[in-house]
């Protein structure tokens, strides 16, 4: 079983290989990376099912034991984002024959997706912070590749500020682990936690947790630094926008949620205030921007950054609740930005344009796609009874027991202009009269809706269960926040 | 010994960030570059210069070197230099689409 754990990791490796081969013959490369996908989320099932009803899983590489070798840790939280991850990569693949021109797909799209999917696992599963940084390398090159499929000229231009942006806070990462290094004498997230609390100069320590930080907060696109976003995700293609939005920036927030709870909790006075006035700011500039723009796409892509915003207020208020809040509104964003980044594909395939003002009545050809969208932008929005809501409830309750009401209300105010730039995509682009130059290509419309209507409706189940899920994910909270378990399990103590 | 590497090391990262702030893309990624490079050498400094046996178990020895700055920055070393050169085609294509090296040029909110 402990050997098992690594095949989240592999599995989509080997398969980036196999399949680059062949990229020309698009049957079998499609034929063969929906397969392998599905095979990855049954996988990736039964250890998320294997850990949350026994224990975590530790796998020491090289049988090297923890913190000599590099460990691989499966516990629940990382094997419920894995999960969520494969789930909505699956998602993808099967949206991508539609989405993509043929072109686009022959230069490697399978491969470079399998390379994301490895090294997105890779990071939520690892238990070493150098580690940690090799598959943030491993996704963002993958990411690289996928962001200038299409090779157009503003793609290209857009492209390079991501790369450089990304690069510059990995070179930040690896100076940090130097710093983490010098001062503790480890790398493994276990042995870090542990060491920490015997350090007697905090303030270093405080200092390197801000540069991390910084580290991090680049890659989730954080008040103020996620400017990069939004030009950047809305150039490349729907289905790889919707890998990006979906999986990219949370494993920013996972790294933050992890090395915030687990070894950066000496003086949560200093830390943890800073990402609650964060969290205001990155929710409140976050909504400015989608309300901002009349590009569809561009809209979408600006509301990753609230959502962002509403994970990090659970970090910030480091309670069991608002935990719970955060890990529910993070598994949820990641399903439902999937799905909405895939209608908006379907929109803009179907209307022919991007832009807001030149599309009108779309519901009128296509109702499918206008309900779902409509019912997307309430999960989005977090509106009883779908899984935003549960989320937000969470995180406000959090919010009212600390008394942090100035971010509670921030947060309520936000949920609102979400809905409020989520309404004016269905009132102006979906009602009214039909549009001319509507696109006839109803087959291919059907086939980019249906994948998101798979997500959409785990969203809905996420908020309509919710009584059956949050056990586990208080129980969750309680191991994040329980630092003992996690350290002698890795540890062996 | 430290002392003397950390400053190098500083200097590449200020040279670096000038660079990174230059407009030519050539610059830039000069400019990153030397960031990596300060990042690489302040990893190998932070563990302290030693002079000592590999670390091997053996006999009659009781200095060793770390090892395990050593491991890292070969990792770090291999992942930089593949966004290297990554990002030097990528400079190039942009180059070539848009007619210009000029980051000042490379501005704009248009999205195809």
């Amino acid at each position: 079983m402990n050997n098992l754990i690594v095949l989240p990791i592999i599995l989509p490796l080997v398969a980036s290989v196999i399949v680059a081969f062949f990229p020309k013959k698009l049957n079998i490369a499609r034929k063969f990376s929906q397969i392998t996908s599905v095979l990855l989320t049954a996988v990736a099932a039964y250890l998320a099912w294997y850990v949350f009803t026994n224990e975590t899983v530790v796998m020491q590489s090289g049988g090297w034991d923890a913190p000599f070798g590099i460990s691989i840790v499966g516990d629940s939280l990382s094997m419920l984002l894995v999960l969520t991850s494969s789930i909505v990569g699956t998602a993808a693949i099967f949206y991508a024959p539609s989405a993509l021109e043929e072109q686009q797909e022959k230069f490697y799209f399978y491969t470079f997706y399998f390379l994301l999917i490895s090294g997105v696992s890779g990071a939520f599963m690892t238990g070493d912070l150098f580690n940690l940084f090799v598959f943030f390398e491993v996704l963002l090159m993958a990411s690289y590749g996928l962001i200038v499929l299409g090779n157009g000229k503003i793609q290209l231009r857009e492209s390079f500020k991501y790369v450089l942006f990304n690069l510059f806070s990995s070179m930040l990462f690896v100076t940090s682990v130097a710093f983490i290094y010098a001062i503790t004498g480890t790398v493994n997230l276990a042995h870090l936690a542990e060491r920490v609390g015997e350090i007697e100069e905090q303030g270093i320590l405080t200092t390197v947790a801000i540069v991390l930080f910084f580290v991090f907060a680049v890659k989730a696109a954080i008040f103020p630094l996620y400017y990069w976003l939004p030009n950047s995700y809305v150039v490349p293609n729907p289905v790889v926008s919707a890998l990006f939005g979906a999986l990219l920036t949370k494993v920013g927030i996972y790294s933050i949620l992890r090395v915030f709870t687990l070894i950066f909790v000496h003086d949560t006075g200093v830390t943890h205030q800073i990402f609650i006035w964060l969290a205001m700011l990155t929710m409140l500039f976050g909504v400015i921007g989608a309300l901002s723009t009349n590009n569809v796409k561009l809209i979408i892509t600006y509301n990753i950054i609230p959502a962002i915003g509403f994970m990090l207020m659970g970090v910030g208020l480091f309670t069991e609740t608002a935990i719970a809040g955060s890990v529910y509104y993070l598994m949820h964003d990641m399903v439902i930005k999937g799905a909405l980044f895939f209608f908006i594909g379907a929109l803009i395939v179907a209307a022919g344009t991007k832009d807001l003002t030149k599309m009108t009545g779309v519901i009128q050809k296509y109702p499918l796609l206008g309900w779902l969208f409509f019912i997307a932008s309430l999960v989005l929005a977090g509106v009883p009874p779908f899984s935003g809501f549960i989320g937000k409830l969470l995180l406000l309750q959090g919010g009212l027991d600390q008394e942090e009401f100035l971010l509670v209300i921030v947060a309520l105010v936000s949920s609102l202009l979400i809905l409020f730039s989520m309404m004016r995509i269905f009132i102006r682009g979906f009602w009214g009269e039909l549009m001319e130059g509507i696109s006839d290509n109803r087959k291919r419309v059907r086939n980019l809706t249906i994948p998101g209507l798979v997500l959409l409706s785990i969203s809905v189940y996420l908020g309509i269960a919710a009584e059956s899920v949050y056990p586990h994910i208080e129980a969750i909270a309680n191991m994040l926040l329980d630092r003992t378990e996690y350290i002698s399990t890795v540890l062996k103590e | 010994m430290e002392i003397i590497m950390t400053v190098l090391a500083s200097i590449l990262f200020a040279t670096g960030i000038y660079n990174l702030l230059q407009k030519q893309l050539l610059r830039i990624v000069i400019g990153t570059v030397l960031v990596s490079h300060g990042a690489h050498l302040f990893l190998l400094t932070m563990s302290q210069l030693k002079r000592g046996a590999p670390p091997l178990v053996v006999d009659g020895v009781t200095q060793y070197t770390d090892p395990l700055p050593q491991a890292l920055i070969l990792t770090a070393i291999v992942i930089s230099f593949g966004v290297t050169s990554f990002l030097l085609v990528l400079a190039y294509r942009t180059y070539t689409l848009n007619k210009t090296d000029n980051m000042e040029e490379l501005r704009g909110s248009e999205h195809e």
